[in-house]
């Protein structure tokens, strides 16, 4: 039977979490269908039925579901979900927020943060933040999960060519609404997307200095990150959070700057292919996972880096 | 208003987790167990809630078995009311565990649900929304703020709760009632004073079974195996920048 994946995007782009989800999906069975929620989201629509593995798009475009709330959209996916026998998301906060509902109407389990596909009905996910991985096995009858990103490559884009189909069903959300969102404005690519991030740690010592890591993101396209301990000591927001309680990334190369390497952030970047690690202090664990360790006073180290690029 | 907290038994966020030589587990065997830290959140907003005079009472509710009427004991020590532990073997699959803790809502008329987003063990991040499922309650998910106006909150009152979601903030209005998960920026959680430990072994726990609530549990998920993670092979320490850029760029060849 189909594989249905729920589409991640923000009614103007479909994200490429979902492009990784579809890898994922098309090791579960060829025929892959996407649904889109959202609310004049026909770009959306387009790319999706453009990504190479997809079938079928099938479309719920409706004001009421302009902010995916997750108690219209999970009713609107568990009727959708009659025929198919696996339900996919990318594990975004929109996907954890969302699917768990519909597992619990469908009253199933639901596989949270899939990073390999075994079979059709054993899965592997990491627990305990990653310091074990799980291979389950389930034999509900509707398999709902959610896939991290950084666990499958990405299907190609475009060359695909999807029939569209559109739902006309409405579904309210009457006792959610949507007040405001205030979004990181950057011009920098995201977390989750760069393939390349320099990430800052307690080691900068205040939020200004995070300016030195900017020079040497210019020059590499990279995505700038934090520790935990960075946003805990208030030099930059939550959402630059790598680690597990922040974004897992798996980037082409991470760069970690004054991070000491606590379990809670290697957690979320071991899976990068180079790990570049600058620190002063040589016992750092951050050590341990670097391909390549300068033991250095970030603030020599940084700006020469930046110049020699 | 009536605030239903629950909070999970876990390993210790400071432990060091090891597999089990079998590979059927993680090893539990003399390793200090604590309160899950989201939960611990979950406990502390819903105390200053009722210091803000808006909750009339904090009710707090652990799956699991004897052994976590120790971390309900340690919520009372925080300020929670009264505790129920729903006794049942450990490790119980979430779908189970959101239907007993829905029952206990439903039971307890509680107007919000607190809980933590996710526990440090399972990583599952489910549980709470599952129980606004199976409630058809609205949800508000991951949260950093929660505000509830007009002091003495009554059911079908609205209260908007800022969320942390990929690349921010979302903030919504859901009605009561209705479920909230915290997130880590909530608050920070106090410590229990030893006078408050001592009063919180006279507060009442209340045992329930899961017959007594009539929920059927168990789960149609197995568990193949649970292994160490890959570990990642120590790379070589440079001498200079120089030497990192040219290791960049010709032998890892990820900076043109």
């Amino acid at each position: 039977m189909s594989v249905l994946i729920i589409a991640e995007h923000d009614n103007k782009s479909l994200k490429p979490a979902t492009l990784n989800t579809v890898t994922a999906a098309t090791q579960i069975h060829a025929d892959v269908h996407v649904l889109v929620v959202g609310f004049e989201c026909q770009t959306v629509v387009e790319q999706s039925s453009q990504v190479v593995g997809v079938s079928k798009v099938l479309v719920a475009d409706n004001a009421v579901y302009e902010h995916q709330l997750a108690e219209n959209v999970s009713k609107l996916i568990v009727e959708v979900a009659k025929g198919y026998e696996h339900i996919l998301a990318p594990a975004t906060t929109t996907g954890k927020n969302t699917l768990p509902r519909v597992a619990a109407l469908l009253n199933v389990a639901q596989l949270s943060d899939v990073i390999k596909v075994e079979s059709a009905d054993t899965f592997v996910r990491p627990i305990y933040a990653g310091n074990a991985i799980a291979t389950v096995k389930t034999t509900d009858a509707v398999k709902v999960l959610t896939v991290r990103a950084t666990g499958f490559d990405a299907a190609a884009s475009t060359g695909g060519n999807a029939e569209r189909e559109v739902l006309s069903h409405v579904i309210a959300s009457d006792r959610s609404r949507f007040v405001k969102e205030q979004l990181a404005e950057s011009d920098r690519p995201e977390l989750t997307a760069a393939s390349v991030i320099i990430s800052g740690g307690r080691g900068m010592g205040n939020g200004d200095n995070f300016k030195l890591l900017e020079g040497v993101a210019d020059k590499l396209g990279a995505a700038i990150g934090a520790s935990r301990a960075a946003v805990d000591a208030g030099f930059v927001p939550n959402d630059l959070q790598v680690g597990q309680t922040g974004k897992t990334v798996a980037p082409d190369l991470y760069i970690a700057v004054g991070i000491s390497g606590a379990i809670q952030h290697l957690a979320g970047m071991k899976d990068s292919k180079v790990i570049v690690a600058i620190n002063k202090d040589e016992d750092a664990p951050i050590f341990q996972v670097a391909d390549y360790g300068l033991v250095a006073d970030l603030f020599d180290a940084v700006p020469e880096l930046e110049k020699s690029l | 208003m009536k605030i239903l907290v629950s909070v999970k038994r876990v390993i210790d966020y400071n432990v060091k987790v090891r597999v089990k030589a079998d590979h059927t587990a993680v090893d539990l065997t003399n390793v200090k167990m604590s309160m899950n830290p989201f939960c611990e959140i979950a406990v502390e907003e819903a105390i200053r809630l009722k210091e803000k005079g808006i909750a009339s009472e904090v009710v707090v509710v652990s799956v699991g078995s004897k052994a976590c009427q120790e971390t309900l004991r340690t919520a009372m020590a925080l300020g929670a009311d009264r505790a129920i532990q729903v006794e049942t073997e450990d490790g119980l699959d979430s779908l189970s565990v959101a239907k007993l803790i829905a029952k206990v809502a439903q039971e307890e008329a509680a107007d919000l649900v607190i809980m933590g987003k996710q526990a440090i063990d399972s990583d599952n991040n489910q549980t709470g929304q599952m129980v606004a499922a199976l409630l058809d309650y609205p949800q508000a998910t991951f949260a950093s703020e929660v505000v509830i106006e007009n002091g003495e909150a009554q059911t079908a009152q609205e209260i908007k709760v800022t969320r942390e979601v990929d690349g921010g903030l979302q903030t919504l209005a859901i009605t009561l009632p209705a479920v909230v998960t915290t997130d880590l920026r909530l608050n920070e959680p106090r410590f229990a004073s030893l006078p408050n430990i001592m009063k919180a072994k006279k507060k009442p726990l209340d045992v329930k079974t899961p017959a007594d609530l009539g929920v059927e549990v168990g789960s149609n998920v197995s568990i193949v195996s649970v292994t160490p993670p890959p570990q990642r092979a120590g790379g070589i320490k440079v001498g200079s920048v120089a030497e990192l850029v040219d290791k960049l760029k010709n032998e890892a060849k990820v900076v043109s």
